[in-house]
């Protein structure tokens, strides 16, 4: 590239905002939407269980993805928390598992 | 509604930067990882400053410098939004789920701090909301600390490429799904739990295997979050 460092193409900016925008709209809409939506025992149980179902769906597929490893990283971190219910330390945990496991060729 | 004692505090804010402190790691990894794909990719200094701390949502900017390409058309800037959409399609759920929490915070408010929502941050408020916590400095101080490092660390990431080539190697590339798997079991309280966590795995397991991608993330939501709507105690 020719351009200097603080120089920037107009349809990469484009992009970034264009990004942006889509990204700001879904991190205010779906509160927004709920603010607008009457809040029934029904939807107040759905809101209820959605943190639990969005962390599962979230950290499902990196499992599946990472492996043995991963999984048993992941199962030393909710050990440690059930244990200790120190959030801090579980990570430390299952981080210094993954250095071990991977140091072990695992 | 149900929390008329919602507040904001400087001391609030501090606590919830402080809570985060131990994640930072995994994010200034992440963070100089995409420096070092920007200057690959071809990025002057300035393109990567921007992308990362507008867009601020670390898996779908590296979806989008997959796509990204050299000379960029219109087709591209296209495509690099709809990835973001699909990859950060989740944010409605997350914003959606704060609701109870920041709803009797004034819109002027909250609208401008949702700039800063995160996983990590939104998993954070929750858990302390859990606990009784009705400042919501938790929230924003947290986002802030996140978007402030986040924005940082993709300097030395650009400048000195490989400072960081493998997180793994440090155990650094686990440090947030095993921060989520630690705050999921406070949200374990019986049957309910057990069969929508179920439910929600199982759709994303099936998401994941038929299609790929971040759409298991949102499959697997919903369908969590219908079965915990709908399972009468």
């Amino acid at each position: 590239m020719t351009e200097g460092a603080f120089t920037a193409d107009p349809i990469f900016l484009l992009a970034v905002l264009g990004m942006t925008a889509v990204t700001y709209t879904l991190r205010a809409g779906g509160y927004w939407i709920m603010g607008r939506l009457p809040i029934t025992p029904r939807v107040r149980r759905g809101l209820e269980a959605l943190p639990g179902a969005i962390i599962v769906s979230t950290i499902l597929p990196i499992v599946l993805k990472g492996g043995l490893a991963v999984a048993l990283c992941l199962v030393v971190a909710s050990m440690a928390q059930v244990i200790l219910r120190k959030e801090y330390v579980a990570v430390f945990c299952a981080a210094g598992a993954a250095a071990a496991l991977r140091a072990a060729g695992l | 509604m149900l929390n008329k004692n919602v507040t904001l505090s400087l001391q609030g804010c501090v606590r919830g930067a402080t809570i985060c402190i131990p994640v930072m790691p995994g994010i200034i990894a992440v963070g100089m990882v995409f420096g070092t794909v920007a200057a690959q990719k071809g990025l002057t200094f300035l393109e990567t400053i921007l992308i990362n701390s507008l867009v601020f949502a670390g898996a779908s900017q590296f979806v989008a410098m997959e796509v990204y390409g050299d000379p960029l058309t219109l087709g591209l800037v296209v495509a690099m939004i709809g990835v973001t959409a699909a990859v950060n399609m989740r944010m409605v759920l997350i914003g959606a789920s704060l609701r109870p929490w920041l709803g009797q915070v004034p819109a002027w408010q909250t609208y401008p701090s949702l700039f800063v929502l995160t996983d990590l941050n939104w998993l954070l408020a929750l858990s302390e909301y859990n606990k009784g916590t009705r400042d919501w400095g938790i929230y924003l101080g947290s986002g802030l600390l996140t978007w402030a490092l986040w924005s940082l660390s993709v300097i030395p990431g650009y400048f000195a490429g490989s400072l960081v080539s493998d997180p793994k190697v440090f155990g650094l590339d686990v440090v947030l799904p095993a921060f989520f798997a630690a705050l999921l079991v406070p949200l374990w309280k019986g049957k309910r739990q057990t069969v929508s966590w179920l439910v929600a795995g199982g759709v994303a397991a099936l998401t994941w295997y038929l299609v790929g991608g971040y759409w298991s993330i949102f499959t697997g939501a919903i369908a969590g979050a219908f079965a915990g709507a709908y399972l009468d105690d």
